[in-house]
């Protein structure tokens, strides 16, 4: 299948600080890629590189089979960009900042495009309201909307559903499996382990700079635990006890310990005999789903033990 | 060419952002008739010249001041533009890049212009009288167009690299403290010796004075060139900074 994006060791760094560490990935034409990351892993600064906006110290981003140090202007044709803070211009409304964005692509008859956007969107009624008066997830349609306008070949979207409340982002979801189904290739970024579940084809988790794990939904879920274990102690002493003998992800604040348990009930079982085999006492016990703060840890876990 | 369309199509969005903000209307076109109508009305009572000589005196300062202030907001909505994330969207896309800051200087040179007629023309109904003839009229407004040029990207580079909004305005009243510091409102042989060795030599003076002389007495002066050669020094080097700052700043 022809490669919609290609990424070479990918490489930057902000005042000596290696933000990005050799990143390479391939997205498949008319798939969806999700790049997986908590706040500060870097996720942004990809995106900015990919879409000509960042210029990469070491490396090569390749869209569509073009290079877009060599032919910014051919690549930009290529692809819309829908940054992490809806970039809409909050002066003009809804309806003026499509037909910008129109005219700027030199796109011929698009009013009726625009009507037909505004429709898909739900943003009839507020089309003529200047921006400024939207709410967060109205401005992220509207967003979306304006790199739409000109269809893209492929769509890059950094943390669409960040800050929408849940039935936004169900609305956001739909949207974006429906530009799949129409053919458009989508490299989106996020936070949150769901969203990549319920989109992506191929899943990559951005750590410190590097991937630290990629592959398709499933393999990369196969790699993670499904539920932890936190359990929580009386003193400082105890918690220091109980990690020395079960491991885990310590909280000090809430002398809480996190124990993957892969939802295994002999598991849970082990780890508390264990623990009232030693007198240590549970103040709490609570199942809790794997965060990709776990996730992380878990990734950052299994590397050093390799080190060994 | 893309740059020109890509340049009318950003335009004519600031123009809508110009347009549309009353705030922006009451400082850029109010606040300098105000000024005006202060120190003729009120200090100029206090003053020994008539007040017919005095508007003479100080309509070219009232008319750079205009442009003074009216480019801080210049220097605000580009500034805007970057913190909000629009920049980088057209950044992105397959536009000519240089129509982006092409934008907010045409904008602003077209916006402040007509802001200065319109303060000018007010002058013209509280009593102010011009000797200019046609030509002098040319290259009246030639300068001052040429001034209001130069301002707007100076406007730019301070709108580029201010941290935030305010920043972003604040220079303006640099440029409003190097007009009291000149010739415009008083002459600088009554200012203290200090300040009158700066007032002398700094560019608002020739622009002032050569304005004075040709729409109050309608003589175009020897040295109009020393007003013109600011301007176009001012225009040369700012741009080409604004666009290097530009350049690092998306890329």
């Amino acid at each position: 299948m022809q490669e919609a994006i290609e990424v070479v060791d990918l490489e930057k760094s902000f005042s000596n600080h290696k933000v990005l560490d050799k990143i390479s990935f391939r997205v498949p034409s008319g798939s969806i890629f999700a790049l997986l990351g908590t706040n500060g892993s870097g996720k942004t600064t990809t995106v900015k590189m990919m879409t000509t906006l960042l210029k990469p110290d070491h490396g090569s981003v390749k869209i569509d089979g073009l290079d877009i140090s060599q032919q910014a202007l051919a690549v930009q044709k290529k692809f819309s960009l829908t940054g992490q803070f809806a970039a809409v211009d909050e002066v003009l409304t809804g309806r003026e900042n499509l037909v910008l964005i129109a005219k700027l692509r030199h796109l011929k008859n698009y009013l009726s495009k625009v009507d037909e956007l505004l429709a898909v969107f739900d943003l009839q009624e507020a089309a003529d309201r200047p921006a400024q008066t939207y709410s967060g997830g109205m401005r992220r349609k509207l967003d979306l909307a304006m790199s739409l306008i000109d269809p893209p070949q492929i769509l890059f979207l950094d943390e669409p559903t960040t800050g929408l409340d849940p039935q936004a982002r169900a609305v956001l979801w739909q949207m974006i499996r429906t530009l799949k189904k129409s053919g458009v290739t989508i490299f989106l970024t996020t936070q949150y382990l769901e969203e990549a579940e319920q989109l992506a084809d191929t899943v990559a988790i951005l750590n410190r700079g590097k991937i630290a794990l990629q592959g398709s939904v499933a393999e990369v879920k196969r790699h993670l635990p499904k539920e932890t274990l936190e359990l929580t102690f009386a003193d400082e002493e105890t918690l220091a006890a109980a990690e020395a003998l079960i491991g885990g992800k310590v909280n000090k604040e809430l002398l809480a310990l996190n124990v993957a348990t892969d939802n295994k009930v002999e598991k849970i079982t082990m780890i508390l005999n264990q623990l009232q085999a030693a007198k240590l006492e549970i103040l709490t016990f609570t199942q809790k789903r794997a965060s990709l703060d776990d996730v992380f840890f878990m990734i950052v876990e299994n590397r050093t033990e390799e080190g060994k | 060419m893309t740059v020109f369309s890509d340049t009318m199509t950003l335009t004519g969005r600031m123009m809508k952002h110009m347009t549309r903000s009353v705030d922006t209307l009451m400082t850029v076109v109010l606040m300098p008739i105000m000024l005006m109508l202060a120190f003729i009305y009120i200090f100029g009572g206090a003053m020994t010249i008539p007040q017919e000589v005095y508007k003479g005196f100080i309509v070219p300062a009232i008319l750079l001041f205009t442009v003074a202030s009216g480019v801080g907001y210049t220097a605000f909505r580009l500034n805007g533009d970057i913190q909000n994330g629009i920049f980088e969207r057209f950044h992105s896309m397959p536009i000519a890049k240089s129509a982006i800051l092409n934008s907010h200087v045409v904008t602003s040179v077209v916006f402040n212009f007509i802001s200065a007629m319109v303060v000018l023309l007010s002058s013209i109904l509280i009593g102010f009288r011009p000797k200019a003839d046609v030509l002098d009229w040319v290259m009246a407004l030639l300068l001052l167009l040429a001034a209001t040029y130069a301002l707007s990207w100076i406007a730019v580079l301070f709108g580029l690299i201010a941290k935030n909004n305010e920043t972003a305005i604040a220079f303006s009243y640099l440029l409003i403290g190097l007009l009291f510091i000149s010739s415009g409102f008083v002459p600088t042989e009554t200012l203290p010796k200090i300040l009158r060795g700066f007032a002398d030599y700094q560019p608002m003076t020739p622009i002032i004075n050569t304005l004075r002389s040709i729409l109050t007495d309608g003589v175009i002066p020897s040295d109009i060139w020393l007003a013109f050669a600011w301007c176009i020094g001012a225009i040369v080097i700012f741009q080409v900074l604004s666009i290097y700052v530009y350049r690092k700043k998306l890329r």
